[in-house]
């Protein structure tokens, strides 16, 4: 009991974070899917959304703020897939790699030269932000809130997927575009759909994990994009079932870490999965067999 | 005759490769034409800029009195025309019942009657709905490209080889099909390396060599042709 109790706020914290990677990685894994490109700028789309909510709170109430940061996240998200790797769909896999760098360099800068680098206070949202008591445990709201949103959100992405007509093109289009596009199916517009529900994910998962971490400066995406990244291909990088559990597992793994005391650690774990799944499994948990370099 | 598709000086190129050579043919509604003639003779090339696959390098291609030239390939299926392309590629994760919904994406209207249909053309398609195509024998994959794309309601349907790499019995029963539907009233444009049967399913036969159509005439006709029977249905010249 004296045991549970001392590491319970570490396991909330992991499931907690966890879901908030998770949010990220079905961008990965999706984009992956369909274009079998790792989009590198989804990380700095979500410190995006990061910063976008600081500077609207300024002009606007939070009840306008929150829906204005998701629609301008999806926008940017579509923005990027049109202008960046749109007209490089017929080129070689790694030009399109290179435009994605390009792009997470470019907002990186962008978000650089608009904070000044200055690391900027997260406004806090009310009632998510309350702290409250489980278990014995303070913690904020959101802590707990996170996994039940997470489990909502893909329930309703995998719904979307198994049975509606849009899911079922983004399927048919992820194994053949030539075909896909010989029923009809805008291919297009499955991609931007796909890069929509990417970013409108990674948005509410900076909602949460800017709720915890409330420093946002123009390279905060990269470590939880980075996590994420490593989460989608533990999990088998296409699938988004390998891609919600992969970041549940690093979520906690770190936070068990950080409560064993070895903090300085716990990012060197996430990378060191990495590698020991990339040797081992390369197709990860749930990844189909066919192999592509990247 | 209503003529439903013509193609007019078509040219594909492929880099500095030309791999259509400004060839002109016709398909008559209501029509089963067939294009014959060996590998790389430019068959697959033609269904595919048609369209809109590859882009045509010059020519015309009239559907139905309009040119289909220079449209995007999801708005060409939206004419009325359908390709079921060489190797099946039927979506190996979609059930079999999806894969006909797929064939039917562009429609908004009740699908009920035409899954009736297909399923009536195909009973093993029935039995078989609810498994994943990738499950599927070569002959079965056939019959499922077959029917999504029939799924479509389409004016004109082209099948690029679909007798290819399927057993005799097989091939004879795709056919059959092909004779089916056609009786049904849908119009067909045939590419197939296996003449003897293409030939005799055809009203119209065109032969095709070097990106050139160098041929042409009833499937009878060229069924009966001395150097046809000898370079397409591997019979001797009579002497």
């Amino acid at each position: 009991m004296d045991w549970l109790s001392k590491n319970l706020p570490y396991l909330m914290a992991g499931i907690s974070v966890g879901g908030q990677y998770a949010l990220i990685a079905i961008g990965y894994t999706m984009v992956y899917g369909i274009l079998r490109l790792i989009n590198f700028a989804h990380g700095d789309i979500f410190m995006c959304a990061g910063l976008i909510m600081v500077y609207s709170v300024t002009v606007m109430p939070m009840y306008l703020a929150i829906p204005f940061v998701l629609v301008t996240t999806v926008l940017i998200g579509f923005l990027v897939e049109r202008v960046a790797y749109k007209p490089l769909r017929s080129a070689p896999r790694m030009s399109v790699m290179i435009s994605a760098i390009g792009v997470s360099y470019l907002l990186q800068n962008l978000a650089l030269y608009i904070t000044g680098g200055l690391a900027q206070q997260y406004p806090t949202i009310p009632w998510i932000s309350d702290v409250i008591t489980v278990f014995g445990v303070t913690t904020k709201r959101v802590t707990v809130i996170t996994p039940f949103l997470v489990i909502l959100l893909v329930v309703s992405l995998v719904f979307l997927i198994q049975k509606t007509k849009i899911g079922m093109a983004m399927r048919a289009a992820s194994k053949d575009f030539e075909t896909s596009q010989l029923m009809g199916i805008k291919i297009n517009s499955v991609i931007s759909f796909t890069f929509i529900i990417g970013s409108f994910l990674a948005a509410v998962g900076s909602l949460l994990f800017f709720s915890n971490y409330t420093g946002v400066t123009p390279t905060v995406g990269a470590m939880p994009g980075l996590k994420a990244f490593v989460a989608a291909v533990f999990g088998g990088i296409g699938s988004i079932p390998g891609a919600v559990i992969g970041a549940f597992i690093i979520g906690i793994s770190e936070n068990i870490i950080k409560g064993l005391g070895w903090t300085t650690f716990s990012d060197a774990f996430t990378f060191a999965l990495l590698i020991v799944v990339l040797i081992c499994k390369p197709t990860g948990l749930f990844g189909e067999a066919a192999t592509d370099k990247v | 005759m209503n003529n439903l598709l013509e193609i007019r000086d078509l040219n594909v190129a492929y880099g500095g490769i030309q791999a259509v050579r400004g060839i002109s043919f016709d398909v008559a509604e209501g029509e089963v034409v067939t294009l014959i003639g060996a590998n790389g003779a430019g068959k697959s090339s033609t269904l595919r800029s048609i369209v809109g696959l590859v882009k045509s390098a010059g020519g015309n291609i009239m559907f139905d009195r309009k040119e289909l030239r220079g449209l995007s390939t999801e708005n060409i299926v939206r004419q009325g025309i359908t390709l079921v392309p060489e190797g099946r590629r039927v979506f190996v994760n979609l059930t079999v019942y999806e894969n006909l919904k797929m064939g039917a994406y562009m429609r908004k209207d009740r699908l009920d009657e035409d899954l009736d249909w297909v399923y009536d053309l195909f009973p093993r398609l029935k039995e078989r709905s609810w498994q994943s195509a990738g499950t599927l024998s070569g002959g079965e994959q056939q019959m499922l490209a077959i029917g999504r794309a029939l799924m479509s309601r389409p004016k004109l349907i082209m099948m690029d080889e679909p007798s290819l790499g399927l057993a005799p019995i097989v091939v004879q029963g795709v056919f059959d099909i092909i004779r089916e539907i056609n009786r049904q009233g849908v119009t067909i444009l045939l590419v197939e390396q296996n003449a003897n049967m293409a030939l005799k399913a055809a009203d119209h036969a065109y032969v095709m060599e070097t990106g050139r159509i160098t041929m042409s005439g009833t499937g009878a006709e060229l069924a009966e042709n001395e150097e046809i029977r000898a370079a397409y249905l591997g019979k001797a010249k009579k002497s």
